[in-house]
């Protein structure tokens, strides 16, 4: 139903700011921000945190809190929503504007029921009988796709998986049947399995209703295949905007630029350096005048620190084009059709030297073979007692020669952190063997554990986390070295020496972590990790917490060090785009087990496992006419519980193979025999664990 | 679920057993029943207060175990001694037992109440007006001891009857002598009663209450939840009373349920100024007078609240917090 006549936008944002007033300053979170959205379309906010993506929309919504500042208009089919008291926006929120937000767990209130919550949606805004809002909210649970919808809507949201809990949320937003759904980055959270269901959802909730969809994300995959529009935020107001064609095509400012050109993509099949956009985005307290983006912009001028510059069209293009842009350069950028290598700086491509050596003679760094780690299940309070066994890894085998990455990927609950700590570990494994330099861990002594220590070294996730916030970041890189008796004199050149290795000035060494941004402590984790000059490095999740624009510098910084120290890495990653980008091999894991591995390439372009071939088929790719063009594998449900895995094949449950394709005996044999990891596709390198694998080109 | 409350149900009756036994034991061990009588002038002749102290089962001349046993043995009937005014124990806390309850059953529902919503006005309205004067109130009335605050009442009380000319509240009490207390005019009397003391109580647990009920209402507010009820169209009042509040209760519970059963004991200057012969008066009269069977039984009595007060807090969770339902 559309009751504006066409051209007429259903909303229209004009000038919108919004301000905090904190201690440390004003806060101006979105400045001068103006689009429109008309009836049906899907416009996409693509920026970094702290961009002010959410904040602006929420400021529509008028669910800040109540210290913000909000100035400027918002019509909703020419109705004003900025200002309106709580009792008025009331009326429009959940009815003709709904919201999906995007940490499921917390979204949902924990002690009523799903389906109480779903029905206080259709009860706030109508009057129907509790026992039709009810009966409405099971067929709204039915439509996301929620198995046994009527007896679900009795559960308590704790008892949901991450996936459907979002599925819940997005059956509230449609339950009125909105012409405007907010999605507030809805897959931010999710696995990337979990996140094509979900988008997937999200589609048919917008046939469903035809309404319009305001999706608001970090991530350029997720707008390309579904938006029809683009904004791009960045430091509170909009730098760019357009058609998704020609912001992904043609962009014309340089943080777009940079963005595009810093994203490494799972589809590429010949590696190019990525090129980073140096610095961090700015504070938004007391920001100066002029171009936000002059001190990580190439390209600035003078004029660009004395103005800032408006969003204006490109000059030459036709009168009826949309896109606009934010730079004193646009007009330049378009005439010499500059793309992001001609502006940003990339890194020369670096040697493969030790590459170039065949595998088989190369050094075994690491070798890990027939892996078990099993935790109990205990019952009972007052007397424990065990009832079964989880297996978080079940036999995993591979192995790690010099100079290479091995991508250990997999979603959440795959068992790639468990492994890696198994190996962190130096001990003795409760199955199965892991040999460190060609020494076995369960037989070595203290002595012997603490000198290879030296040589395995890990940088973890969150840079925030992993770094002690008391310690200024010269005592964290010499804790190491004084640990294994680095002579002192040498130790504090040493600390200067990594600073310059990764990229830091070497007179920060008495600055505390907190003075860091999020990239820069995560180069400072590196640098400590490589104090004593390792020859392994464990990386485990290193870019998942950096912004998009930072995740590039870092990336290049491991490539580098990878090549120029000539480390071997264990990298473990649920974002396959960046293990085709930085991994030489890549394992797959499913349910504690590898379920296929080889040569990146190899296994990228012509995955044999069906679930890789999910996997790679869910990478959201940033690319809108591939986009458009693909036809998704969407996994039915979720990750089975490890405590009780499938028989036979572990992955059969979800297999699409399984459900299509195979007939009833081929069926049987998946469910009575668990398939090895055997070379099945013509290469002997390649290895899978599908009894009916065959080679496909999924990206 | 049903095992779960039997087990501690279990563990509570364990506890109740330690704390009594201990109780006895140290009011055996350190009150001295025989000051009673020595004191008195002439002092009666020492095989006459020993037989009167026997028969009381206080002797300190009789091993403290023999007299646990026999305290004990009598407990298992049912029977919880004599007072040193030979009196029975348990027709003493029989029949003051109803007299707390009277007394503090307004003042703690009303209290509570009031405090849960002082608690979390005073969080919505962080760092406002409201909330600073709420914040403020609460600590000057936590900083007067109760017997003040008690008096205060007492004399307000009394300057309001003096300047009306007539008793509008009375002051000692819980109803005039001679009336029918379950005639019409009899009830009246006792809410006329009721009144100050009730409200000496109602302002010490709103003060008490609110700081609680505002920390745990100050967690909630910034949960995504709650954004999520008012994305919905919920005002923002809704939202706040039927999600914000509605959790914010849960940590609360436990903290209702045992502060409602201590109460019951924990009225004592309350009683006393405002001449209620409930539980808390004697029990303070108990210790005072070496009276060590009421010492104990007035113990097993808080012993047996405190088991119920953890039953209902985990019933209370349960029915609140449907994460623990397993």
């Amino acid at each position: 139903m559309r009751v504006t006549a066409p051209g007429t936008p259903l909303l229209s944002v004009r000038d919108l700011s919004v301000s905090f007033r904190t201690e440390a300053g004003l806060v101006r979170a979105v400045r001068s921000v103006s689009y429109d959205v008309a009836p049906g379309e899907v416009l996409g906010i693509v920026g970094e945190s702290g961009s002010g993506k959410s904040v602006s929309s929420l400021a529509v919504m008028n669910l800040l809190p109540g210290h913000a500042e909000v100035t400027g208009s918002a019509r909703l089919n020419g109705q004003e929503l900025i200002g309106q008291s709580d009792d008025a926006l009331s009326a429009v929120r959940g009815s003709r504007i709904a919201m999906v937000f995007q940490d499921p767990l917390s979204a949902l209130t924990p002690v009523y029921t799903v389906g109480d919550q779903i029905a206080e949606a259709i009860l706030v805004h109508e009057t129907v009988s509790r026992g039709e809002a009810m009966r409405r909210a099971v067929d709204l649970l039915h439509t996301v796709g929620i198995p046994n919808a009527a007896q679900r809507a009795t559960a308590f949201p704790h008892e949901f998986s991450g996936g459907m809990r979002q599925r819940v949320m997005i059956a509230m937003a449609i339950a009125n049947r909105p012409s405007l759904i907010i999605a507030d980055e809805p897959t931010t959270a999710l696995d990337v399995t979990i996140q094509a269901q979900i988008l997937d959802v999200l589609q048919t909730a917008r046939r469903m209703t035809g309404a319009a969809i305001v999706l608001i994300t970090h991530d350029l995959g997720v707008i390309a295949g579904i938006a029809d529009r683009v904004s791009v935020m960045y430091a509170g107001t909009i730098v760019e905007t357009g058609s998704v064609d020609d912001v992904f095509y043609r962009p014309r400012m340089p943080y777009t630029l940079g963005l595009l050109g810093s994203i490494p993509r799972a589809d590429a099949g010949e590696r190019q350096p990525l090129t980073p956009i140096e610095g961090t985005p700015p504070s938004l307290i007391n920001l100066p005048t002029g171009c936000p983006f002059v001190p990580r912009c190439p390209m600035a001028q003078d004029i660009c620190r004395r103005e800032e510059p408006g969003l204006l069209p490109i000059a030459g293009r036709e009168p009826a084009d949309t896109q606009r842009a934010a730079c004193h350069f646009k007009d330049d950028i378009e005439q010499r059709q500059l793309t992001s290598r001609d502006i940003f700086p990339a890194p020369l491509p670096s040697s493969d030297a030790v590459r170039s050596v065949p595998r088989e003679q190369r050094q075994q760094m690491l070798v890990v073979q027939d892996l078990v780690k099993s935790y109990p299940q205990m019952k009972g309070a007052v007397l424990r007692r065990k009832v079964g066994e989880v297996r978080a890894v079940d036999g995993v085998s591979f192995d790690i020669r010099e100079g290479e990455t091995l991508g250990l990927v997999g979603e959440s609950g795959c068992g790639k952190t468990t492994t890696i700590m198994e190996i962190l570990n130096l001990g003795r494994p409760a199955s199965g063997h892991i040999a460190v330099l060609g020494h076995d861990t369960a037989r070595m002594s203290g002595a012997e554990k603490f000198g290879i220590r030296r040589d395995l070294q890990v940088v973890f996730q969150d840079p925030m986390a992993s770094l002690d916030p008391r310690l200024p970041i010269g005592e964290i890189l010499a804790e190491p070295l004084r640990a294994h008796g680095v002579a002192p004199e040498r130790v504090s050149a040493r600390v200067r020496e990594l600073l310059t290795l990764v990229g830091l000035r070497a007179e920060h060494v008495n600055r505390y972590p907190a003075a860091f941004s999020g990239g820069q402590r995560q180069r400072i984790g590196i640098a400590r990790a490589l104090a004593l000059e390792p020859k392994i490095l464990v990386l485990d999740e290193p870019v998942s917490a950096l912004d998009v624009s930072v995740r590039a510098g870092v990336i290049n910084l491991l490539e580098r060090l990878r090549d120029q120290l000539g480390l071997s890495y264990l990298f473990v990653a649920h974002d396959l785009a960046v293990v085709r980008h930085i991994g030489n091999r890549v394992a797959v894991m499913y349910l504690g087990r590898i379920i296929e591995s080889g040569d990146v390439d190899e296994v990228f372009d012509r995955p044999a496992h069906p679930y890789t071939q999910a996997l790679l088929s869910a990478i959201p790719l940033p690319d809108p006419h591939k986009e458009r063009a693909r036809v998704r594998i969407v996994l039915k449900g979720d990750l089975p519980s490890p405590a009780n895995p499938p028989s036979g094949c572990r992955f059969r449950t979800r297999c699409q193979k399984f459900a299509n394709e195979l007939t009833e005996p081929q069926r049987q044999r998946c469910i009575d025999e668990s398939p090895a990891l055997l070379p099945r596709t013509g290469s002997p390198d390649h290895l899978d664990a599908c009894h009916w694998a065959t080679a496909v080109e999924v990206l | 679920m049903a095992a779960f409350l039997l087990r501690r149900l279990v563990y509570l009756l364990c506890l109740v057993v330690v704390s009594t036994s201990v109780a006895y034991l140290l009011a055996a061990t350190q009150l001295r029943p025989r000051a009673r009588y020595e004191g008195r002038n002439p002092p009666p002749p020492v095989a006459v207060v020993d037989a009167r102290l026997d028969e009381l089962n206080m002797n300190d001349k009789v091993p403290v175990l023999t007299r646990y046993r026999r305290w004990g043995a009598g407990l298992l009937r049912g029977d919880l001694g004599r007072t040193i005014d030979n009196q029975p124990v348990n027709a003493e806390i029989g029949r003051r037992m109803w007299v707390s309850l009277r007394l503090v059953v307004v003042g703690a529902v009303v209290g509570t109440l009031l405090g849960v919503a002082a608690g979390a006005y005073g969080a919505v309205k962080q760092y406002q007006l409201a909330d600073r004067v709420l914040t403020v109130s609460s600590f000057v009335i936590l900083s007067i001891p109760a017997v003040v605050l008690g008096v205060l009442f007492k004399n307000a009380g009394i300057g309001l009857n003096n300047a009306l000319g007539f008793k509008l509240l009375y002051t000692t009490g819980e109803l005039t002598p001679g009336m029918d207390p379950w005639s019409a005019a009899g009830l009246v009397n006792r809410f006329a009663h009721l009144v100050l003391p009730s409200l000496v109580l109602i302002v010490i647990a709103v003060a008490f209450y609110g700081r609680y009920q505002r920390n745990a209402m100050l967690d909630v507010l910034g949960s995504d939840f709650l954004r999520t009820a008012r994305a919905k169209g919920l005002r923002r009042s809704q939202a706040l009373i039927k999600h914000g509040l509605r959790t914010a209760l849960i940590p609360m519970a436990t903290f209702f349920a045992y502060e409602f059963a201590l109460l019951f004991v924990g009225a004592t200057f309350t009683e006393r100024l405002f001449g209620w012969h409930g539980m808390g008066e004697y029990f303070v009269e108990s210790v005072t007078k070496n009276d060590i069977n009421s010492v104990a039984g007035v113990t097993l009595f808080v012993g047996v609240l405190v088991l119920i007060a953890g039953f209902l807090s985990d019933l209370a969770y349960a029915a609140l917090d449907p994460r623990v339902r397993v």
